[in-house]
């Protein structure tokens, strides 16, 4: 299993320069990738751009979407955006997809929620066909374009995972869960008959040092979610043996590439995991 | 701290002993609408985890429970006019009365304030409380107060239930399952002391109108059921204590707190009493609220949310469990005919929790007594397990249950099977799998999937076959071939890219049922006409003496997977108002057609199988019932096996992925009518084959070991 790190584009104080910061730091320590989170009505920086600046002073992390909502974008853009990235960090992008969970970022967007998981099951037949007919340029650096992960827990987000992406990303929690979710991305990709495997990429959050930090911010960011935002919270990985206990279970579920986001802004979270890693 | 907590169950009264002895600073009191003295309901049921954990939290009333406990380890069922009896499963029990006055003087010693007789119809009373416990059973009041915001959702099951005593004393959980003209009615029942046994009674809905107990008073409820169970009852009574025919209710809930109210016990969830665990969840989570407590000393929010996160997911699986449970209970019919050893099995693995390998584990004798039952091997001292029973139809014998689905790769060049995909085909037959399948082989041109889908439709194809056959019996396995037709799935790009992405050129005319294309993007197919149906039968028959020729052993139709003959049979698909659309039995006609086609061609010595869907998963489409009539109809047509699968029909479904998602549906086809079946889904592991087979859920079943690269 691969271990990557969050940027810090969703969490309080994190500047341009911090998070520049944090891409040139991340590539010197045992970091796989680079991920970052979307959310439309949020003091968050745009996922897509925050991996070009780190596609910028980087050269070999994976730079990863976990993810973004696809059906509130334009597909097209949303192409266009991807190999453009793809093309900037030289093939590093692996486009993860899901539809969100949010209303307010549909709202604000002015885009219907309905039918939401059809229209990702659209997009992502329609971004690799975007691709490979060259058109809309740029031709991506990896052929076919970057891979697709897609995202979601319901029966349909599975198939659609399994029909059409590269993967199944998971929206994080613990090892067990996990380990139902990655058992179903197996499933549905048998049954559909697709050759190979899929690729199974995990999350979760920490934030080193002081137990108590991240919380607020978890709280706050999952505030929508009621009383679930406390449990998200609670899951914080707020010590060196949480993150190991963590990491081992994930790996003893079968999970492929596993990205740790932070809940802080401080770049010396960054040294911490390295230590805890090591 | 000061708390308060309404209700004087166990779940209740053992949060405020465990909290009291944690911190005797804790202000705790119960109140509780009943009278000390006053329950319904005999005994409850325990498990060994459970006892674990109360040993560790209160040893007073830990040694005090046990040792009036009822302890056995037989689970006996009456089936069939015979008694199974199988070992090794360790149950205790205890009346709920001596529980509770148990637990009543251990809150008392430690001064915890117990007010009897005081109903709560609001929290007002509580309001100088630092927490509240709400431990008020199935009806609780804090919940419906609190509704918007714990959101619980109740689940009312069909089946009617009463709770009675006897004065019998059982030496084993005991199930029967007596048939009446009714119905069937089916007893729970197990020993709690030395003079008494809980006794269950359970029926559906209809039989129990039928029997007229909806009419029925307790008086005459008693008399009916000692009636009918005299014999197991052997001259005892049954005891009631309020007991009245009631429905089970499954009570769910998002959040199990608000604000400083937290709820424990039935008042956050109920488990079907088919599987017995209420009080035992109700005391655990006494116990988890309690630690969480400790943990969190001076932050109530982080205490309750810990004991949810810790919680939750365990009641959740019971709950699961419980659900299966409870509707195995409502579907036994569906046994009727069984050998009440396979039933046995069956009911014993029903919900899931215990597969083959624990039940040799628990009772090694009964694991080889149902294997002997499998293996049709009265004489063998150690049978072999099922999935190594070989399996006979017509002159095939394969050496065992396993099959292996082998993957297609597309790599077909104008439908002659590629060397790679013979090679992939026969590396699988040295696996150990008795049976491997094969790839869709289309039967047209026009029928493949992808510009790489193999096909047979000319001598030239069928020329590999042949030798592999030959290859894959020589390493000790069979091979099936999967044919079909893709219909509007054709024309679409390999698979490895993504699957339904239609050529971007270089495609072909599509053929459907109706013409609504597969997904968007998709070219529109053209609805058949009667021409077509009889050139697509003639190509199907003709693929098949291809395959009779080149010596393949078992030919396995796809009438499922949304392809041509599956989307004749879904109503989502095939939107037809001729004789072929509308009615199921109209939508069989053509996929029947076929069938009869291929059996005509194909030798008589030789399995035909077929693929069925069970359920379009999907509002609107097949159902589980029509696919059983279509199963029947199959059969008689001259498939020999089922291979029960689940959505498809189109690429909008919402299908259920979860563990032995496809199993439930095998049992249904096999049992209900009367088919052989194979099943797949997610079925990873020899012990789930071994579970599935045992119980008579399916005959065959694809393996999907995750470590195999093959497949």
């Amino acid at each position: 299993m691969e271990v990557g790190v969050g940027l810090p584009t969703t969490t309080p104080g994190a500047d341009g320069r911090c998070v520049v910061e944090w891409a040139r730091r991340a590539e010197a320590g045992p970091f796989a990738s680079l991920g970052v989170l979307d959310r439309m009505v949020y003091p968050s920086v745009e996922p897509l751009a925050a991996l070009a600046a780190a596609a910028a002073v980087t050269a070999t992390v994976r730079l990863v979407t976990m993810v973004v909502i696809g059906p509130l974008r334009n597909t097209v853009l949303l192409a266009k955006q991807a190999a453009s990235l793809d093309l900037l960090s030289g093939g590093r992008l692996t486009l993860g997809l899901a539809i969100g969970a949010r209303a307010d970022d549909y709202q604000a967007m002015g885009v219907d929620r309905r039918d939401r998981g059809r229209r990702l099951g659209d997009q992502l037949a329609e971004l690799r066909s975007i691709w490979e007919k060259g058109e809309v340029g740029p031709e991506p650096v990896q052929p076919g374009g970057p891979p697709l992960l897609a995202g979601g827990l319901s029966g349909e987000a599975f198939a659609r995972m399994a029909r059409t992406a590269d993967g199944y990303v998971h929206g994080g929690g613990p090892p067990r869960a996990f380990a139902g979710a990655a058992a179903k991305a197996w499933a549905a990709w048998r049954d559909l008959e697709r050759p190979g495997r899929p690729q199974l990429w995990g999350q979760g959050y920490f934030a080193l040092g002081d137990p108590d930090a991240g919380g607020a911010y978890l709280r706050d960011y999952y505030a929508f979610t009621g009383p679930f935002a406390s449990k998200i919270a609670a899951g914080n990985l707020t010590s060196g043996r949480a993150v190991n206990d963590f990491v081992r279970g994930y790996a003893e579920a079968g999970c492929d590439h596993l990205v740790l986001l932070p809940t802080v802004s401080d770049p010396a979270q960054l040294d911490r995991l390295a230590d805890v890693l090591a | 701290m000061r708390i308060g907590v309404l209700g004087g169950g166990p779940a209740g009264l053992y949060f405020a002993l465990l909290a009291k002895r944690a911190d005797p600073a804790h202000e705790l009191t119960v109140v509780e609408r009943n009278t000390p003295d006053a329950t319904f309901g005999w005994g409850v049921v325990f498990s060994e985890e459970t006892l674990g954990a109360l040993r560790d939290a209160d040893y007073p009333s830990y040694v005090e429970i046990t040792d009036t406990f009822a302890r056995w380890s037989a689970i006996e069922v009456v089936y069939g006019g015979r008694t199974v009896r199988s070992g090794g499963h360790r149950f205790s029990a205890i009346a709920r009365r001596r529980l509770l006055e148990i637990l009543q003087r251990r809150c008392r010693d430690v001064g915890v304030e117990l007010a009897f007789q005081r109903e709560a119809a609001d929290l007002d009373a509580f309001a100088d409380r630092d927490l509240l416990v709400a431990a008020d059973g199935v009806n609780s009041t804090a919940r419906r107060l609190l509704e918007p915001h714990l959101r619980p959702s109740l689940d009312v099951h069909r089946s009617k239930f009463v709770w009675f005593g006897t004065d019998l004393v059982l030496d084993a959980f005991t199930f029967v399952f007596r048939p009446t003209p009714h119905g069937m009615f089916q007893v729970h029942a197990y020993p709690f002391d030395a003079e008494t046994s809980t006794f269950i009674v359970e029926c559906t809905e209809g039989t129990w109108r039928r029997a007229g107990l909806d009419q029925a008073g307790e008086e005459e409820s008693i008399a009916f059921c000692q009636e009918l169970f005299a014999p197991e009852l052997g001259g005892h009574k049954l005891l009631s204590n309020r007991s009245l025919w009631t429905s089970f209710v499954t009570v769910r809930c998002r959040s199990w707190h608000h604000g400083n109210v937290v709820l424990l016990g039935d008042a956050a969830h109920t488990a079907h009493f088919t599987i017995g665990s209420g009080t035992k969840l109700a005391m655990e989570d006494a116990v988890a609220l309690g630690q969480a407590l400790q943990r969190h000393p001076a932050d109530l929010a982080a205490a309750m949310t810990d004991y949810e996160l810790e919680r939750q997911p365990v009641v959740e699986r019971f709950q699961e469990a419980a659900r299966g449970s409870a509707s195995w209970f409502e579907n036994a019919r569906r046994y009727d005919g069984f050998d009440p050893v396979q039933f046995t099995c069956n009911l014993l693995t029903r919900s899931g929790r215990i597969g083959h390998l624990e039940l040799t584990r628990r009772d090694a004798r009964f694991a080889a007594t149902v294997d002997r039952f499998f293996a049709n091997r009265p004489d063998l001292l150690v049978p072999p397990p099922p999935l190594f029973a070989p399996l006979r139809q017509r002159a095939l014998t394969l050496a065992n249950r396993i099959a292996l689905a082998v993957g297609g790769e597309d790599d077909a060049d104008a439908g002659r099977l590629a060397d790679a995909a013979g090679g992939r085909l026969a590396e699988a037959a040295a696996t150990g799998a008795g049976l491997i399948v094969s790839e869709l082989v289309a039967v047209a041109p026009d029928g493949r999937i992808t510009p790489g889908t193999p096909g047979l439709w000319d001598d030239g194809q069928a020329e590999p076959w042949a030798g592999l056959s030959q290859e894959v019996a020589d390493r000790g396995a069979r091979l099936a071939l999967r044919l079909g037709h893709a219909g509007r799935r054709g024309a679409t790009r390999p698979r490895r890219q993504g699957v339904d992405r239609p050529l971007p050129a270089g495609g072909w005319p599509l053929l459907a049922a109706s013409a609504v294309p597969y997904v968007r993007g998709s070219d529109v197919p053209r609805a058949m006409d009667t021409g077509d149906m009889e050139r697509v039968t003639g190509q199907f028959a003709n693929a098949a003496r291809l395959a009779a020729v080149a010596g393949v052993e078992v030919l396995l139709l796809d009438l499922a997977h949304g392809y041509l003959l599956g989307g004749f049979l879904s109503p989502l698909a095939n939107r037809r108002d001729d004789g072929f659309g509308g009615a199921p039995e109209r939508r069989l006609r053509f996929p029947l057609q076929v069938v009869a086609a291929v059996r005509a061609a194909w030798p008589p010595d030789r399995p035909l199988w077929a693929s069925l869907a069970a359920s379009d998963w999907s509002p609107g489409g097949l159902e589980p019932g029509e696919a059983v009539a279509t199963a029947r109809a199959l059969a008689e047509h001259g498939c020999d096996l089922l291979q029960v699968t689940a959505g498809q029909a189109t690429a909008t479904t919402r299908p259920d992925y979860g563990r032995f998602h496809l199993v439930g549906w095998s049992d249904l086809i096999r049992n209900d009518a009367a088919v052989p079946t194979m099943v797949g889904g997610n079925l990873t592991t020899a012990d789930e084959v071994n579970t599935v087979l045992a119980a008579g859920r399916a005959d065959l079943c694809l393996l999907d070991p995750r470590y195999y690269a093959g497949a």
